[in-house]
């Protein structure tokens, strides 16, 4: 740059020194030729430090890996956050009507119970004080007998509902894992923006911040339309490859 | 039969537990990821491992890795219960010397169903 400032400035001088002698001997054409010189070299040398400035914000945004980086999170992977925050709508949603279900179902099974039960121990309490005739008491054991019949039936459907609720609950686990993902998202789209910022302020903060980019070896659940090439579809398919394994 | 369930969501944990339960084994305990797993697994006679994969800490892989590198634990039988479903994943697992490999989300029927296969197998094999 050195080097080509001074061959300017030697441009410039002979200019100079054509206008002065020029304005001399009173020769208008060629003093306005010498000027229009000058401001062409000076025009040229403005471009060249356009060139450098704008070179070195691209080589800076680049030496960050923040020019590539920031299109890709815009085009890529902010819409994929959404689809990913998007199924964990759906997963919650999905959850919570399954617990419901068995809850509702649930109910009704218990207070069937309850109300046999109640209706047994009216009856029995009037047996034990002997109040019961001999027609009444056949009820009463036909009651107990048919009692025991669906008491069984009705605790296994109970037992099945609970389990339907516990088994709901695996939403947790899954929606909690994309989130996470989502997090680290959002992590780094601030540090990007701090990058950003930085540059803004100044082009000389250290380079030694850059961080390296989060190895993404393992991808947690997979989100539908969004499975990854090698991604087994159901545990058949996993149980196929193991079996393929000598499993 | 002594059993652990290593999972870093205490919600995944319990339904272990509570389907554990069901199939009769009552005596469980949890820790949430290999690091703390590991020397529990050491200083206990446990019959069985169901680890979870994607953990902060030590992730179930490298559990498994290094039960099956400590003299004392080689031979635990190991169940992965996992979200990740590649096939890079589960080869991995296979070679590290997995005994059963589950895919979450999953079902009571299909954890009964593993969990019976492997025992299975180790009865054949003694």
């Amino acid at each position: 740059m050195a080097f080509s400032e001074s061959i300017l400035s030697e441009q410039c001088l002979v200019q100079a020194r054509g206008l002065l002698s020029s304005i001399e001997n009173g020769d208008e054409n060629v003093a306005i030729g010498h000027l229009r010189e000058i401001s062409r070299i000076n025009e040229t040398k403005m471009f060249q430090e356009i060139g450098r400035l704008t070179r070195e914000l691209h080589d800076t945004l680049v030496g960050f890996g923040i020019e590539t980086d920031i299109s890709d999170l815009a085009e890529h992977e902010i819409p994929d956050a959404r689809e990913r925050l998007s199924h964990v709508i759906d997963v919650t949603d999905q959850a919570a009507h399954k617990t419901l279900t068995a809850v509702e179902e649930a109910i009704p099974v218990c207070r069937e119970l309850e109300e046999s039960a109640s209706k047994i121990e009216l009856q029995w309490k009037r047996f034990i004080s002997r109040d019961l005739s001999a027609d009444e008491f056949r009820d009463l054991s036909r009651e107990i007998g048919e009692n025991f019949e669906i008491s069984a039936d009705r605790y296994t459907k109970i037992k099945g509902y609970l389990n339907d609720i516990l088994m709901a609950q695996d939403f947790q686990d899954i929606t909690g894992q994309i989130i996470r993902r989502v997090m680290e998202l959002v992590q780094d789209v601030e540090d990007k923006l701090i990058g950003l910022i930085k540059i803004s302020g100044s082009f000389d903060d250290d380079k030694k911040e850059k961080r390296k980019p989060v190895e993404k070896v393992l991808e947690g659940p997979q989100v539908p339309g969004k499975e990854s090439a090698t991604a087994l579809k159901s545990q058949d398919e996993v149980d196929d490859l193991l079996s393929s394994l000598g499993f | 039969m002594k059993i652990l369930i290593v999972d870093d969501f205490s919600t995944m944990r319990r339904i272990i537990k509570n389907l554990l339960r069901d199939l009769g084994f009552n005596n469980t305990s949890e820790a949430d990821d290999g690091n703390t797993a590991l020397p529990m697994l050491q200083n206990g006679d446990f019959d069985f491992l169901v680890t979870d994969w994607n953990m902060p800490g030590m992730e179930g892989i490298d559990l498994l890795k290094a039960v099956r590198a400590d003299e004392k634990l080689a031979n635990l039988p190991v169940l992965l219960v996992t979200a990740e479903a590649k096939k890079e994943q589960i080869v991995e697992a296979a070679q590290a010397g997995v005994n059963g490999y589950v895919v979450k989300p999953f079902n009571a029927a299909t954890l009964k169903e593993k969990i019976e296969k492997i025992f299975e197998r180790i009865e054949a094999s003694q």
